[in-house]
């Protein structure tokens, strides 16, 4: 059906609340940020408004530039541990009956509903020494001593992964299910093995979903600030963690600003590069 | 012996048995369709035939070797879905050499393969194209060459042509059987429609409820239907309730029809005579007497509505073989006898 283009102000009202709300909700803090970004700050106290690139100037050092590298290392390590594990669990999870898949995804939910707090510190538990996970191959007879997993970066990275598993699995569960079940079957009555049916087939024809989720995950792991300072050392510590410490800790709002429009902006960067190369690849 | 059989094939879901104790031969280079309403069986048998469902029993052998534990992927065969299930991310000569790329063949003999089998089904100069960018026919076509492009040792189509229109599904049964000819390939094709088996198929399975109720020419099919529901489900048919006398002779509505009897020990059975075989007379002389209730003139062919014995008996002729009669005329139906096929119970 073909739409006619909107003749009057009438005919763009039903634009105006998602409108309203992305200006009240979106676009005013944001602008707030940007312009704080811009202030200077009073030794001691808040800050005054002012414009002046010292906030970003501070920004701009080895020890920050190493903490962004990082922080961007690790959302993209998160993403494709998701992305990896998710893709084969829920392909396999589509293909159970019906009744079993509503109770996984049930307990995925659940997930979801625990905070970050008790995610950290059932993890920090279960990595501990005394009571963690190594006991168990201990008394297996796999390690000779229990030994403390928590805190190091593979911590991190697990918490993360799981925090962020139930997400990635609810946005490919509907792409998976909608995907035609005989793409597969027709690749193994021409010659693939099921493996390969599902890299040949199934992971190019899921493409553009792969690379949406990717992304998603890749955002909301960028965002972790309580994880890495639960499970990690200084050294895992995220941009986000610095933000919130300059935030709240040191009360330095501008400073705080300008780190988080800078995060914004590569983010923003990465996204778009993603996008051109997927677009390119599709055309090729 | 060469080519596929079926050895007591049976298919359970749960306490649903979908296909039971199926035993059929094809011989290599048949074309064989497999007909039936919806529900019969005949996709889950030919999905067990591709190895994409397991049979909970029989055995199924291709030219000799016991294949029912073979996966799909080692069988050597070509299936074209009723989705087509081409690959929206390759284009049209991607697809088509997707199975020569799994089984390592060199560029060149990728290249050489799928142009030949471009130009076997008139896509020429297509291979470049995404598959999105093709009709419905030509969609067809690529997905019956990616399922040819390794000459597999059997050629399975389930419901192949049933997202065409009905004027390229015409044309396309007569390609479709054309190219099975030129290849001579053993061929097995489901379909719910009795006229696409008729045009394609050296033999016609007739399948309903986990059974296979016929396996025959069509045309045998046709003249020779085994028992109701085949009479029933292929073309239109009359239907009609006999009862032997003491001579063994038949009778129907109380006339007897020289020259035709029951088997031996049967007291009644039903016969089915083909619209076409019934002949109208002038009534008397022996012939069963009616009413026609209703004249269906459509140009071509007029089928005549008749009341006879409290069932209704229809008649299809050419205009020309046909006397001229209208609604509420007493008429005479005369059946000879070796149009009268009985069928068993």
């Amino acid at each position: 059906m073909k739409r006619e283009p909107p003749q009057s102000v009438a005919d763009y009202g039903p634009l105006f609340f998602p409108a309203g709300m992305l200006l009240i909700f979106f676009v005013v803090p944001f602008g707030t940020m940007i312009a704080v970004s811009f202030f200077q700050r009073q030794q001691g106290g808040f800050y005054t408004p002012a414009f002046v690139f010292s906030n970003y100037e501070r920004f701009l050092s080895v020890f920050f530039g190493g903490v962004l590298g990082f922080s961007l290392m690790l959302a993209i390590t998160v993403a494709i541990c998701c992305v990896v594990l998710a893709l084969p669990f829920t392909y396999l999870l589509s293909k159970m009956a019906r009744r079993l898949q509503v109770v996984w995804l049930v307990a995925l939910l659940s997930v979801l509903s625990l905070s970050e707090v008790i995610i950290g510190f059932a993890w920090s538990t279960l990595f501990s020494r005394t009571a963690g996970i190594t006991n168990i191959l201990v008394e297996l007879g796999v390690m000779k001593q229990a030994v403390a997993l928590s805190p190091s970066f593979g911590a991190v990275l697990t918490g993360m992964v799981y925090q962020a598993f139930p997400y990635t699995v609810l946005v490919l569960y509907p792409a998976i299910v909608r995907l035609d079940p005989t793409l597969v079957e027709a690749a193994r009555t021409l010659g693939s093995s099921p493996l390969r049916a599902f890299f040949n087939v199934l992971v190019p024809a899921l493409r553009n979903t792969i690379m949406a989720t990717l992304i998603m995950v890749f955002i909301f792991a960028l965002g972790s600030y309580l994880l890495p300072q639960i499970l990690g050392r200084p050294q895992h510590w995220t941009l986000s963690v610095l933000i919130t410490d300059q935030a709240i800790y040191q009360s330095n709002m501008p400073f705080a600003a300008a780190m988080a429009v800078f995060l914004v902006l590569v983010t923003l960067g990465l996204v778009a590069l993603t996008l051109l190369i997927g677009r390119k690849g599709e055309k090729a | 012996m060469s080519g596929l059989v079926l050895n007591n094939v049976t298919k359970q879901f749960g306490s649903f048995t979908a296909v039971e104790n199926v035993q059929l031969s094809v011989p290599h280079g048949t074309f064989v369709c497999m007909l039936g309403p919806s529900g019969c069986g005949k996709t889950t048998l030919l999905r067990m035939i591709a190895g994409l469902d397991d049979p909970t029993g029989g055995a199924i052998l291709l030219d000799g070797e016991d294949i029912t534990k073979v996966p799909t992927h080692k069988r050597n065969l070509g299936m074209v879905f009723q989705s087509l299930a081409l690959f929206p991310h390759l284009s049209v000569g991607e697809n088509i050499a997707y199975p020569l790329r799994i089984r390592g063949k060199s560029r060149e003999d990728q290249k050489k393969r799928v142009d030949d089998l471009l130009s076997l089904i008139h896509l020429s100069g297509y291979g470049d194209r995404p598959v999105s960018k093709l009709s419905g026919g030509q969609r067809q076509r690529v997905a019956i060459a990616r399922a040819l492009a390794l000459s597999p040792k059997l050629f399975l189509l389930d419901e192949p042509l049933s997202a065409l229109d009905a004027k390229l599904r015409e044309a396309m049964q007569v390609e479709l059987r054309q190219l099975q000819q030129k290849l001579g390939i053993t061929t097995i094709v489901v379909t719910h429609d009795q006229r696409e088996a008729m045009t394609m198929a050296d033999t016609v399975v007739v399948m309903n409820g986990g059974h296979i109720r016929q396996a025959a020419s069509p045309i045998e099919i046709y003249r020779k239907p085994a028992d109701t529901f085949v009479a029933d489900f292929i073309g239109s048919t009359n239907l009609i309730e006999t009862s032997a006398d003491s001579s063994g002779d038949a009778t129907i509505f109380g006339h007897k029809i020289p020259g035709l009897t029951l088997p031996s020990g049967m007291q009644k059975a039903t016969i089915s005579v083909r619209p076409e075989d019934v002949h109208l007379t002038t009534p008397g002389n022996g012939a069963i007497s009616g009413i026609v209730t209703f004249v269906r003139d459509l140009g071509g062919t007029i089928e005549t509505f008749v009341e006879a014995g409290g069932k209704q008996i229809v008649a299809v002729s050419t205009p020309r073989a046909r006397p001229n009669v209208i609604a509420g005329q007493q008429v005479g139906i005369v059946l000879a006898p070796d149009v009268c096929v009985v069928l068993k119970q």
